[in-house]
C-alpha cells in the first residue's frame, strides 16, 4: 500500500508539469482557437536561458527563475506579434503549419546555441525525501506540485481580479464588441502568448531537474499536455489542470501495475486517451460541448 | 480527352524519358541523391492527396512510412520458413520488389482504419491525433521485439537475394554486383535503386492525376472547401474521407518501403516525428493541392537535411556578436532552415512553388499589369 501511495505522490508531481503545459495551450486556444504545437518547444528553449544564467553566469536558482519567466513573457509576445498574427485570419492548417514551423526553429536553434548534449539542470528542491507513514514523499515531486499550485492561482486571480485579465477574457470571449469599448484586442492576444509562454517555461524548469535538458525533452511531455488538455476539455483552465494531473497519477500507475505497458507504453497509452476522449466525448471531462448550426 | 490533357500527356512522356535517361549524365553519388528525391515525392504525393486535396491535416505520415518500411523488412528478412501469399513464395531474386505493393496494401489498410476515427475529428483535432500517432509509433515497434527488432532494428543489407546488392561467390570469390532486368544490365545499386525510385514515382505520379482529374478529385476537394455543401451535392463525406486516408497511406507505405531498401536498414529512428514534419513542410513548399511541383518538395526536404550543415556558414556570418561561437555542423541547422522558410513560405507565399509557378507564368503569358 506504501508502494501504491508513491505512486501516486509521483504522478502528483509529473501530473503538475503536465497540467503546467495543458493551462499554457488551454489559454491559446480559448483566446484565439489555435493548438500551439511549439508550446513544448518554446518551453524547452526558455528552459535552456535558465540553464544558461544559472551554469554560465552564475546567477542562484530563484533570480534566474524569475528572469526566465520574465524572458519567457517577451518571447511569447513576440512571436503572436510577428509570425502569428500576420496569419490570424487564414485557415486553421496555415496556423498549424506555422506552429510547426516554430518547432522546428526552436528545435533546431537550441541544438545550435547548446549543442544537443544532454545536461543536468539544477533543482531548487532537496534531493531528499520525507516519510509519512511508511511513504516516501519526494520533495522534488511536492515542490513540483507547490509551484505549480501557487502559479495557477497566481493566473486566477490575475485573471478574476485585475482590468488587464477583465480585458483578456473580454477579448477571448468576443473580440468583435471588446474591439468597440476600447480594449486592444491584438495585444491582449500577444498578452495571452507572453503569459503561455511563462506557464511552459515553469513546466521547463520543473521537469528538466529529473528528465535531464537536452533540445527534445519536451516533445513526450507536449503529448502528455494535450491528452491532459483533451481530457480535462481543451476550453476549460481548471479541466486542464484537473485532467493533468489525472493523467500524470493515471500513467504512474498503469506504468507501475499493469507490466504491459509498463515505461515503454506511456506515450501510447496517451494517444489513446486522446483518441478515445475526442471520439467519446470531444468536450472532455470539463468543457462544454459545442452545437454547431448548419 | 481535352485537348489541353494531351498536351499534359506529351509533357509527363518527355518528362519520364529525361528521368529515365538522367543517370547517364550524372554521378552515382547524385544519382542515389535523386533517388531519395523520388522517395520523397511519392510521400508527398500521398500526404498532398490528404492535405492538400481533401484538406485533412496529417501530422502523422511517417508513421504509415514506418509501417511500410517495416512492412518490407519483416518480409524480406525472414528467411526460414520462406513467408507464402497468394501462392507466391518470397524466396529467391527480386523478392523485395515484391514486398513494395504489399507494403503500399498494409500502410494504406491502417491508414484506411485511421480514416474512421479520423471521421469525427477535423481541424485541429485532427492535426492533435495524428502528431500523436506519429509520436507513439515509434513506442511501439520499440516494444514489440521480437517482430520487428526493438531497438536495434532491422538490418537488410546482408539478407540473401537482396535486389542490386552485392554478392560474393563462395567458390571463386569473385564479388558480382548489379541487377539484370529487362534485358539490361544495371552495374551500379544506386542506379538501381534511381530506376525503381522513379520508375514507382513516376507510375504513382500518373495514378494519382488520373484519380485526381474525375469525380474522386472534383468530390474530394469539395469536401475540402466546404464540408457542408459537399454532402448537400452528394458526396459521401465517410466513403470519400476513409478513402483518402487510405489511398494517401498506401502512397506514403510505398514510400516507407523504397526507404527501407534504399537505407538497407529499419529502426524506430528512421522514421521519427521529425519525418512526419519534413513531409508537411515539404507539401507546403511545393504547394498545397498541387501535383508534380511536390518534386521541389521533395528536392527541398533532402538536399535541406543533407547540405545545409555544410553550407550554415553562409547563413550565419561570424560578425553577429552573439552567434559568434555556434557550431554550424550541429545538427540543428537544417531544423533551424526549414522551420524559418517554413514559416516564411506561409506568412509570404502560402501556395508554394506551384503558387509561385502560376504567377511567373501569368506574368509571362499575359504580361504585368494583368496579373492580380
Amino acid at each position: 500500500m506504501a508502494d501504491f501511495f508513491q505512486q501516486v505522490v509521483a504522478g502528483l508531481g509529473s501530473g503538475a508539469i503536465y497540467a503546467s503545459l495543458a493551462l499554457a495551450l488551454v489559454l491559446i486556444h480559448r483566446a484565439t482557437g489555435v493548438i500551439n504545437f511549439a508550446q513544448g518547444e518554446m518551453a524547452m528553449f526558455t528552459t535552456y536561458v535558465a540553464w544558461t544564467l544559472t551554469a554560465n553566469h552564475g546567477w542562484s536558482y530563484w533570480p534566474a527563475f524569475v528572469a526566465t519567466l520574465v524572458f519567457a513573457f517577451v518571447l511569447g509576445v513576440g512571436i503572436q506579434r510577428v509570425v502569428i498574427n500576420p496569419v490570424a485570419n487564414a485557415s486553421i492548417l496555415t496556423i498549424v503549419i506555422v506552429t510547426i514551423g516554430l518547432v522546428l526553429t526552436f528545435n533546431g536553434l537550441a541544438g545550435l546555441i547548446w549543442s544537443s548534449e544532454v545536461r543536468a539542470f539544477p533543482s531548487p528542491f532537496p534531493n531528499e525525501t520525507w516519510s509519512i507513514g511508511g511513504v516516501a514523499i519526494s520533495q522534488q515531486d511536492v515542490g513540483t506540485f507547490g509551484v505549480v499550485l501557487v502559479l495557477v492561482l497566481l493566473l486566477w486571480a490575475f485573471f478574476q481580479f485585475t482590468k488587464i485579465g477583465l480585458a483578456l477574457r473580454a477579448s477571448a470571449l468576443n473580440p468583435g464588441a471588446s474591439r468597440l469599448v476600447g480594449v486592444r484586442v491584438g495585444w491582449m492576444l500577444a498578452i495571452g502568448w507572453g503569459l503561455a509562454a511563462m506557464l511552459g517555461a515553469v513546466a521547463g524548469m520543473m521537469a528538466a531537474p529529473t528528465i535531464f535538458l537536452d533540445p527534445n525533452m519536451m516533445q513526450a511531455i507536449l503529448i502528455y499536455a494535450f491528452a491532459s488538455a483533451i481530457l480535462g476539455g481543451i476550453d476549460s483552465p481548471f479541466g486542464a489542470v484537473v485532467g493533468g494531473l489525472t493523467l500524470g497519477v493515471g500513467l504512474n500507475l498503469i506504468g507501475a501495475y499493469v507490466d504491459f505497458v509498463g515505461a515503454d507504453l506511456r506515450l501510447p497509452v496517451a494517444l489513446l486517451v486522446i483518441l478515445v476522449v475526442l471520439l467519446v466525448r470531444p468536450a472532455g471531462l470539463f468543457g462544454k460541448p459545442v452545437t454547431r448550426r448548419v | 480527352m481535352r485537348r489541353a490533357d494531351g498536351i499534359r500527356v506529351l509533357v509527363f512522356l518527355a518528362a519520364s524519358a529525361g528521368v529515365l535517361l538522367l543517370p547517364r549524365l550524372i554521378s552515382d553519388f547524385r544519382a542515389q541523391q535523386l533517388a531519395y528525391v523520388g522517395i520523397y515525392f511519392i510521400a508527398l504525393l500521398g500526404l498532398n492527396l490528404l492535405t492538400g486535396i481533401t484538406g485533412q491535416i496529417s501530422l502523422g505520415h511517417g508513421a504509415f512510412m514506418l509501417i511500410g518500411g517495416y512492412t518490407t523488412a519483416i518480409l524480406i528478412s525472414h528467411q526460414e520458413p520462406p513467408l507464402e501469399l497468394l501462392g507466391h513464395q518470397f524466396t529467391g531474386d527480386m523478392r523485395d520488389i515484391w514486398t513494395i505493393p504489399l507494403a503500399g496494401l498494409v500502410a494504406g489498410f491502417a491508414g484506411f482504419l485511421f480514416g474512421f476515427p479520423a471521421l469525427r475529428l477535423s481541424g485541429l483535432y485532427l492535426a492533435l491525433a495524428t502528431f500523436a500517432v506519429a509520436v507513439a509509433a515509434p513506442a511501439l515497434v520499440r516494444k514489440y521485439q521480437g517482430f520487428t527488432g526493438g531497438g536495434g532494428g532491422i538490418n537488410l543489407f546482408d539478407v540473401e537475394g537482396r535486389t542490386g546488392g552485392s554478392t560474393t561467390d563462395p567458390i571463386t570469390f569473385e564479388t558480382t554486383s548489379g541487377v539484370d532486368i529487362l534485358g539490361f544490365h544495371i552495374s551500379s545499386f544506386n542506379v538501381w535503386l534511381y530506376y525503381l525510385c522513379w520508375t514507382l514515382a513516376l507510375v504513382l505520379f500518373a495514378a494519382a492525376w488520373l484519380m485526381l482529374r474525375g469525380r474522386l478529385g472534383r468530390s474530394l476537394r469539395a469536401i475540402r472547401d466546404s464540408e457542408l455543401a459537399a454532402v448537400s451535392s452528394g458526396v459521401n463525406l465517410a466513403r470519400y474521407k476513409t478513402l483518402a486516408f487510405g489511398i494517401s497511406a498506401f502512397y506514403a507505405g510505398v514510400a516507407g518501403s523504397l526507404l527501407a531498401l534504399a537505407t538497407t536498414f529499419v529502426n524506430p529512428d528512421t522514421f521519427p516525428i521529425a519525418l512526419s514534419i519534413f513531409l508537411l513542410v515539404g507539401v507546403v513548399v511545393g504547394g498545397l493541392g498541387s501535383l508534380w511541383p511536390l518534386v521541389f518538395g521533395a528536392i527541398f526536404i533532402h538536399f535541406m537535411q543533407i547540405e545545409w550543415a555544410q553550407k550554415a556558414d553562409l547563413v550565419i556570418p561570424d560578425w553577429i556578436p552573439f552567434l559568434g561561437d555556434i557550431d554550424t555542423d550541429a545538427p540543428g541547422a537544417p531544423a533551424v532552415a526549414f522551420g524559418v522558410v517554413l514559416i516564411l513560405i506561409m506568412l509570404a507565399l502560402p501556395s508554394g512553388a506551384a503558387g509561385l509557378l502560376r504567377t511567373l507564368k501569368s506574368l509571362i503569358t499575359r504580361g504585368y499589369h494583368r496579373v492580380r
